[in-house]
């Protein structure tokens, strides 16, 4: 051949529909999602941990104690999205985050829409922004927004 | 207190871009033109197609470019009984792996007009494809291969081919 070798791509996609059984104690935890509610579960050493876990990370003895915690917490370590990918929870720059709830002793992974990388901070409190019509799952919770300060900003 | 949830859906989507390489290019290009192109190594002289540009038994490449009929042998097959979600054709129907004639490795199609009961090894089979002005760079500018009503090959002519 005199000309050169053409190369063909094509998009090739894979999707798997998964359904997934959550078990009694993750039940509980997106029920309560469901009620704009937050449930965690009462450790032997009595942390309480969410999402609530079916077996004691120390002992692992069952665990059926489950406790409410708030909707809002404190960010212990966040990354920076710039560019979303397909699906992720916001279609705009963003952090994955983990919160700490108020009343929990771990943290959970979700996403905070600060709008811009310079206003995250670790340490920085965020509260819960739920979706109009929950259901059921994680997405009940669209993602966590900054709390507003109470005190003006240095206002630079 | 609300019920607690049971199930919850997690669905899963990974999207590639498929790169078909050279040689498999140029199949894919002659398939657009109506035609089966497959490659011959030149120590074994066995025709790949769709071809990869090497033979994967003797490790060297293949540039001789050899056409292959669009009819040939059912090799083996599989009844496909179970719907699945995305699932195109409505079961049961029979995927088959052909051996076209001047190739010597089958490939993999489905066949139609055929009751899934009669669907055998052996059998002789050929390309229903697509009206010209569908075809395109993919195997499904072949609809699908159908019974020629030829007597079934010999099983000693596609032995080495299973």
């Amino acid at each position: 051949m005199a000309d050169s070798p053409r190369v063909l791509t094509a998009p090739h996609v894979l999707e798997y529909p998964y359904t997934r059984s959550v078990g009694p104690i993750l039940g509980r935890f997106f029920g309560g999602l469901r009620d704009r509610r937050i449930f965690g579960i009462g450790a032997r050493d009595g942390r309480v941990i969410v999402p609530p876990q079916e077996f004691d990370p120390l002992t692992a003895e069952a665990l059926d104690e489950f406790v409410e915690v708030g909707s809002a917490g404190v960010v212990t370590t966040w990354a920076w999205v710039r560019e979303p990918r397909t699906h992720q929870p916001l279609t705009h720059a963003f952090a994955w985050a983990l919160i700490r709830l108020d009343g929990a002793d771990t943290a959970m992974l979700h996403a905070v829409d600060a709008g811009d990388e310079s206003a995250m901070r670790t340490g920085m409190r965020v509260t819960a922004r739920w979706r109009d019509e929950t259901q059921g799952d994680i997405h009940d919770i669209v993602c966590f927004d900054p709390e507003i300060a109470t005190t003006a900003g240095g206002g630079h | 207190m609300s019920d607690d949830v049971t199930t919850i859906s997690t669905p899963i989507r990974l999207d590639y871009t498929y790169t078909a390489g050279v040689a498999a290019s140029r199949f894919l290009t002659s398939v657009a033109e109506g035609r089966l192109i497959g490659q011959r190594c030149p120590q074994c002289a066995k025709v790949y197609i769709p071809p990869r540009g090497g033979c994967p038994t003797c490790g060297v490449a293949t540039e001789e470019e050899v056409q292959v009929a669009d009819r040939g042998t059912v090799t083996t097959f599989c009844i496909v009984n179970i719907p699945f979600p995305g699932q195109a054709i409505r079961p049961p129907f029979v995927a088959a792996s052909v051996l076209l004639d001047g190739a010597d490795i089958a490939i993999f199609h489905l066949l139609q007009e055929v009751d899934v009961a009669d669907a055998r090894m052996g059998m002789r089979v050929e390309a229903v494809w697509a009206p010209r002005d569908e075809w395109q760079p993919s195997m499904e500018s072949i609809r699908y291969f159908r019974p020629t009503g030829e007597p079934d090959a010999a099983y000693d002519t596609y032995k080495e081919h299973l």
